[in-house]
């Protein structure tokens, strides 16, 4: 079966030739029409129609849209915040960038009909540091959409106000925790908050009423309301509709972002259809599904699952279709959708290396298990590429890992246990054969041993 | 007493036992009262809860029911409600009884948790213990020895961060012992009201310091030691003095001022070495200021009074007392008390019997500073409130000693009998000094000691037993820590010698013996004994001194029962 043809919805007008990111451009393509349509609806309409499209998040944990906004606090009196996850940060992940950089009113258009539908009076986009082009490029569209009273005071010429203010991170990838980016907003470390009580639904930003969405879920808000949530919820596959962007990077010969229904397109299809296969010469061993903290998969292993009707398949990688449930049920997760791939020249043991120095790099330092274990897993792991490999590593590796996972206060704890749980589970010999195999210098790039 | 209102009570269940507590107790707190430890670092009853260290990780569990119709799902087994166990352990500090919640705190993944953060905790901790002042009292210390490994899985390098930073003039730093818990940032924000304390840099690197240009320098700086779980905070003062384990403990009091803080003294063989904070729910919770933890050097101040004198010559308590009583004899009608509310309760009593006999007006010297509505009140006498009670002064004492000075010039005075006072710092000028003679009592040298012709050096609170009363009204009880200074006598002993000698019937100087006769005498007192005075204090019935301008502002766990008004004059 050949891969079925993308899908661009959120996408659409990403590197179009003569489409820029003003506001003019984005009008004459119908922009803010959707807008216009959304303030002559009933708010909770607005919500409903979300519910049932069955959307769910893009930012990595897949929670339903629709009901996120109504687990908002709605009798507390506070004000309600939406806050906008623009710190796309987990490695192998880069679709938001594109929205915030070809296309930010479709994104600025899809926070005001949010924020319409939940009775928001100020939103915030939290952009991360990395992104200084992208923070002047939306800084620019609000002004332009404000000007032209698509946000701000009296909305469209309703009673309705709402502002959109841009605030730039500083460069940690924990503010894309939802409660780190909200303490990061209010002005201190961002250390994520512990949960009870402090879910951002009722106890958010400045302890009110916090929705927090991803850029690229804004987006298909919009979307949502301009076809319906009941024509949404037929794109992909039932409790996976809409679209997902993936984006596939590493050793592949067409990296890039690719945009598909849920669920309708295999792996196997988009890397060796889509993306052309593996480089001359290579065969694909290993790729990560949704992101850095997603567990690998390896090239050859088989998922057996369970069917509604109490039968069972069995699928090979090429085989699982690239949704949120069935990568879940095979033990990784779609996440942020970046597709991260890894043939057969591939270090296993440095490839760890190099995740494990990311997150003991990012982990913030609060709760104890990910703050100690992150950085001995990085340790451990440069010390062996560095040649003093032992045996026993895995097996400690694995147990450090066990050790930090459903322990610590935020999902950090799993994003930097579950490359090294599923690297040793997967690729264990290679681990244990290493002081053997590893008789010569490390592999170029390899870290500095510390 | 008021009753406590009946509180919102929950029966939780922790490993198996039921108990009934307050709703929103939380886990910890609920399984302390059965007697179940559940380690712990981070979390502390003062502070705000972070839930950053995990040792408290435990099972959770709740009673199970019908999503649709709320009732019980029962077991058939047991026939009891089933109980949904939550898949991740959850930390006991953030969770909060609720009806039927169940605990366990001693099964195989809670050891298992307890063992995997113990194990991060020691990967970059120095093996510092044996030079390490916390040692003895070191909560990782403590909780190794349970949840230890006993051997080390790590090989790579440790981290190296800053040994010795001074934080401010009472506190030292050691970055490498510290394990990040946070309660000494929290204590400077949310009791100090001095944010200057964070963290810097990430991860394992994080490293606590002050602020840029800050100093941790505030009164309160002390506690930030005494809460911190590890040696990383040291105290200058006690730093590399004595093994803690050497150290015999003895509940005290803060003098410093009305607060009455709760204190322990730790000494050793006669030397005091620290005093920490004791922990009292209702005056000072755990806190104590740090100008309360130097006044134990006042034991071994060089003015310390060490000899009995008689015309500036040694002598003998018996011979002094002699003395005494014939200067009374000589300037009959003529005597005035200058009495202190530095003196415990007993010694007040005794005061006040003394100056009965000798029919002598009695002042007392009042002290006042800026209150830091903290744990230091504006009233730096810790017991004037004794002084009302005893009835030894029917008001507030004056700033200065004008209506002696008054006296002593008109010539209605001719002896002050003074109680560890200093006339002339109260208001005396020399000249008027010199017109009485002086029967001095006290613990340091001074004008007036040097000017008296009886000398009879007493004790300081560190070296008796008694108590005060504090703004509160609550008579709160210390006991001796140490022994006398040699060369000087326990004030009730001296205060009944004088009285006896003077003619008076008083009770024997021990706390038994004066006890029975200030709850016989004393309103308010009633049927109480110094040995059951709790050692969280009783407070006293305050009604009869409520129209007193009392000057302590509102603070912690004190309200003023009026506006304060301006000292009088």
């Amino acid at each position: 079966m050949s891969a079925p043809a993308q899908r661009r919805i959120i996408f659409q007008h990403i590197d179009e030739p003569g489409y820029s990111n003003d506001l003019a451009c984005y009008v004459k393509h119908g922009g803010y029409a959707v807008l216009k349509k959304a303030v002559t609806m009933k708010p909770e309409a607005i919500v409903d129609e979300v519910k049932q499209s069955g959307l769910r998040g893009r930012g990595g944990a897949g929670f339903p849209c629709g009901f996120k906004w109504t687990l908002l606090d709605k009798k507390s009196g506070k004000p309600i915040y939406l806050v906008v996850n623009a710190d796309e940060s987990e490695p192998g992940t880069f679709k938001d960038r594109y929205i915030l950089h070809q296309d930010p009113h479709q994104l600025i258009e899809g926070i005001m009909i949010t924020c319409f539908a939940n009775n928001v009076k100020q939103a915030y986009i939290y952009i991360r540091g990395e992104f200084p082009h992208g923070a002047r490029i939306l800084e620019q569209a609000i002004a332009e959409a404000r000007a032209a009273n698509f946000c701000g005071p009296n909305l469209l010429g309703t009673s309705y106000s709402c502002e959109i203010y841009v605030h730039r991170g500083a460069g940690a990838y924990i503010c894309g925790e939802e409660t780190g980016l909200i303490e990061s907003l209010e002005g201190k470390r961002p250390y994520p908050r512990i949960k009870p009580p402090y879910f951002p639904a009722v106890l958010g930003l400045y302890q009110c009423p916090t929705i927090v969405n991803n850029v690229e879920t804004l987006c298909h808000v919009k979307y949502i309301l301009d076809v319906g949530g009941d024509a949404y919820a037929k794109i992909g596959t039932p409790n996976n509709t809409g679209t997902r962007i993936l984006c596939v990077s590493g050793h592949v010969q067409k990296p890039g972002y690719y945009e598909y229904e849920v669920g309708q397109i295999t792996l196997g299809q988009l890397l060796n259809e889509v993306c052309g296969g593996p480089l001359p010469g290579r065969k694909f061993k290993a790729v990560i599904p949704g992101g850095s903290s997603a567990k690998v998969l390896k090239f050859g292993e088989t998922f057996t699952l369970k069917n509604k009707d109490g039968t069972s398949r069995t699928l090979t990688v090429e085989d699982l279709p690239m949704d949120f449930d069935t990568l879940a049920a095979c033990g990784t997760m779609g996440g942020s959708g970046g597709v991260i791939v890894m043939d057969d020249s591939t270090d296993m043991v440095a490839a760890l290396a190099n995740l494990n120095a990311f997150y003991a790099h990012e982990s913030c330092g609060q709760c104890t298990p990910c703050r100690e274990g992150s950085l001995w897993m990085k340790k451990i792991t440069t010390r062996m590429v560095h040649d003093h490999a032992r045996v026993e590593d895995g097996a400690l590796l694995k147990n450090v890992a066990d050790q930090i996972a459903g322990r610590t206060i935020c999902a950090f704890g799993e994003a930097c246990s579950w490359p090294t749980q599923s690297f040793i589970a997967k690729f264990g010999d290679e681990f244990k054969a290493y002081p053997e195999t590893k008789k010569t210098a490390p592999p170029a790039g390899a870290l500095e041993l510390v | 007493m008021i009753a406590p209102l009946k509180p919102d009570l929950v029966t939780v269940n922790v490993d198996g036992q039921e108990i009934a507590v307050p709703k929103g107790t939380n886990v910890i707190e609920a399984a302390r009262q059965l007697g179940v430890d559940i380690p712990h670092y981070c979390y502390h009853p003062k502070l705000t809860i972070v839930g950053n260290c995990r040792m408290c990780l435990i099972e959770m569990g709740l009673p199970a029911v019908y999503p649709a119709t709320k009732t019980p799902i029962l077991d058939p087994a047991t026939g009891k409600q089933r109980i949904n166990w939550m898949p991740r352990p959850q930390i006991g500090c953030a969770t909060n009884a609720s009806p039927g919640l169940h605990i366990r705190t001693n099964s195989p993944q809670v050891k298992d948790c307890r063992e995997g953060v113990m194990e991060f905790l020691l990967l970059n901790h120095p093996l510092d213990c044996p030079i390490c002042d916390q040692a003895g009292e070191c909560k990782l210390q403590e909780q190794a020895t349970g949840y230890g490994r006993g051997y080390s899985r790590f090989i790579e390098q440790k981290n190296v961060k800053p040994k010795r930073t001074l934080l401010g003039p009472r506190v030292m730093l050691d970055d490498e012992r510290c394990i990040l818990c946070s309660r000494c940032i929290r204590f400077s924000k949310e009791i100090a009201k001095d944010d200057v304390l964070g963290f810097i840099d990430r991860g394992s690197h994080s490293t606590l310091t002050c602020f840029p240009g800050k100093k941790l320098e505030n009164n309160y700086s002390l506690n930030t030691v005494d809460i911190c779980p590890v040696g990383a905070l040291t105290s200058t003062d006690f730093r590399f003095k004595m093994r803690v384990w050497f150290l015999k403990q003895t509940n005290s009091l803060d003098t410093e001022s009305s607060v009455g803080a709760n204190t322990v003294v730790w000494s050793r063989e006669g030397a005091i070495y620290r005093i920490t904070p004791r922990r009292n729910d209702e005056v000072n919770d755990t806190w104590m200021a740090d100008s309360g933890r130097e006044l134990y050097k006042l034991v071994r101040a060089d003015n310390r009074l060490t000899a009995i004198k008689v015309n500036g010559t040694d002598s003998g308590l018996d011979l002094a007392v002699y003395a005494a009583a014939q200067i009374f004899k000589a300037s009959a009608g003529a005597i005035a008390v200058v009495g202190s509310g530095r003196s415990s309760v007993e010694e007040q009593f005794l005061t006040q019997k003394l100056a009965a006999v000798l029919s002598a007006s009695v002042s007392l010297v009042s002290r006042v500073g800026a209150g830091d509505r903290i744990l230091v009140s504006a009233d730096r006498n810790p017991n004037i409130r004794g002084a009302l009670v005893t009835g030894l002064i029917a008001s507030l004492p004056a700033q200065k000693l004008t209506g002696l000075a008054a006296q002593i010039d008109a010539g209605q005075v001719k002896t002050v009998i003074s109680i560890g006072e200093d006339l002339v710092a109260a208001g005396l000028t020399a000249a008027q000094l010199a017109k009485v003679t002086v029967v001095y009592l006290g613990t340091e040298t001074n004008a007036t000691s040097a000017a008296a012709l009886v000398v009879l050096p007493t004790l300081t609170v560190f070296e008796k037993s008694g108590t005060f009363v504090n703004q509160q009204f609550r008579l709160q009880k210390f006991a001796k820590a140490v022994p006398a200074f040699a060369g000087a006598t326990d004030d009730l002993v001296v205060l009944a010698k004088l009285a006896v000698a003077a003619g008076a019937n008083v009770p024997a100087p021990d706390l038994a013996s004066v006890w029975r006769t200030l709850a016989a005498e004393v309103a308010g007192l009633g049927p109480m004994a110094y040995a059951n005075i709790p050692d969280t204090g009783l407070l006293l019935d305050a009604t009869p001194w409520s129209a007193l301008p009392f000057i302590e502002a509102e603070a912690l766990h004190y309200q003023p029962t009026k506006p304060s008004a301006a000292v009088t004059a």
